[in-house]
């Protein structure tokens, strides 16, 4: 059995998506400024961590890693759903724009939303 | 199976644990995280052995080349000695020169001591003695001078930089840490265009990063940009100058927010400046040293102007409040 993540291309597609997936997050000014004043080059790596999880790769990330990440995001600078869900469509235009058909980009969506009630602290 | 050694004690390891399960199993606990090569919060250096290709997956160019890797992904082929990722020694050298290189920036020089390597573009710890007050100051030399050189900001009432600047006197004796960082030049990909900017003190990475490349044959071309407040902070323009006549890969270029500017100076923000002159940076692999606000600014603009994020090396200096 093919799984979703070697379906995709594995970790050379994680690579190939991050800094296209992290210019759309950071130039959308609706969710930008919950990146402001952090590391630039460790958010990459967290946004490597989250690509690869939605891709269905190898991660250790755990609903409870999930809730505890965003917790003062969502109660101190009030991340909620309309976030989240710009988050998915960057998402989705990134693979797009990378060639990736319309069934697996389902896919990775479905993985990703899955995280919604942990990410949104819910 | 390979032994490991940690802090003088030496651990055994068996055939299929990694550093990190052994060290957990005698009892000696690193930071961890996800025990699966994401979070890197194990990451350690090798100081003797050389741990395996995989335990180094993931880690950028300048992490693996000193030899760091992350304990839960290496099962050890060889015996290996390992420090904790900030560990660095002390070392003791003498003041052999010191110069102002414009109104604020002095230049000092100190022996090598011996034992101390380092690349060029990394920063060492000058420590007070009499206090033990400690400031980081990026190397402005390579590692063939047979000195080190830093270039000091005085800061208006900055307790470190005063003392360094005004009262350290030639032939005296200062100890430092280090190195640290890991903004420097990789071997690898002669070809690729390398872009190096920074404000102010800055310039000392970004200098020593330069000649480093060159010495190491790097073929592509070489843009360094030079950016200041204004035309008075500007410093080795002569240097600069030099070093670009000799080696026709590299560019040198000044810019000026504001004022009178030096001919053939760019004017106005460092970030648009440079995409303004350069365009297109995909491809391009970035260094960036100095002031922490204009460094996140040159980051975010340079990524959005093609650079890719594992692509770009930042050095953001931290000016430590005066009191």
């Amino acid at each position: 059995m093919t799984t979703l993540f070697e379906k995709i291309g594995g970790q050379a597609s994680v690579n190939a998506a991050i800094d296209p997936f992290y210019r759309r997050v950071l130039g959308d000014p609706y969710v930008s400024r919950f990146f402001e004043g952090v590391d630039m080059v460790k958010q990459a790596e967290k946004q490597r961590t989250f690509l690869t999880m939605a891709f269905g790769g190898p991660h250790n990330y755990t609903g409870l890693d999930m809730r505890k990440g965003h917790k003062h995001l969502v109660h101190e600078m009030g991340l909620n759903g309309t976030h989240f869900d710009h988050i998915l469509a960057h998402l989705r235009s990134t693979l797009a724009g990378l060639g990736v058909g319309e069934d697996l980009i389902a896919e990775v969506v479905a993985v990703a939303e899955s995280t919604r009630a942990d990410v949104l602290d819910l | 199976m390979p032994d490991i050694t940690f802090e003088g004690i030496t651990y055994d390891c068996t055939a299929d644990e990694t550093v990190l399960d052994s060290l957990t199993r005698h009892g000696v606990l690193l930071p961890s995280g996800c025990r699966s090569g994401s979070c890197h919060a194990c990451k350690v250096k090798a100081i003797k052995g050389k741990p395996p290709v995989a335990s180094q997956a993931g880690l950028r160019g300048p992490l693996k080349e000193q030899n760091y890797f992350l304990a839960c992904m290496c099962k050890p082929e060889e015996p290996l000695e390992i420090a904790l990722a900030d560990a660095s020694d002390k070392y003791c050298a003498t003041v052999i020169e010191k110069s102002w290189l414009n109104e604020t920036v002095t230049r000092i020089r100190l022996s090598r001591p011996e034992g101390f390597s380092y690349r060029a573009g990394q920063f060492i710890n000058l420590l007070r003695n009499s206090d033990q007050l400690a400031r980081s100051y990026s190397l402005a030399s390579i590692e063939s001078d047979d000195f080190l050189e830093v270039h000091i900001k005085r800061v208006p009432d900055g307790r470190m930089s005063n003392w360094l600047c005004n009262e350290l006197q030639q032939d005296q004796e200062i100890s430092f840490f280090g190195p640290s960082g890991s903004c420097f030049y990789v071997q690898g990909k002669a070809e690729q265009p390398l872009l190096l900017a920074g404000t102010g003190t800055g310039l000392a990475p970004l200098y020593g990063i330069a000649r480093d490349a060159i010495r190491a044959g790097h073929t592509g071309p070489i843009q360094l940009f030079h950016a200041s407040h204004s035309a008075e902070g500007l410093y080795y323009s002569s240097e600069l100058e030099q070093l670009a006549a000799d080696h026709t890969q590299l560019t040198c270029t000044a810019c000026v927010l504001q004022g009178d500017m030096p001919e053939g100076a760019l004017s106005g923000a460092v970030d648009t400046a440079v995409v303004n002159k350069l365009g297109d940076l995909a491809g391009y692999r970035v260094f960036l040293c100095g002031d922490a606000p204009v460094v996140e600014l040159m980051q975010r603009s340079f990524f959005f102007a093609g650079a890719s994020m594992q692509d770009i090396y930042a050095d953001a200096f931290a000016f430590t409040p005066a009191g």
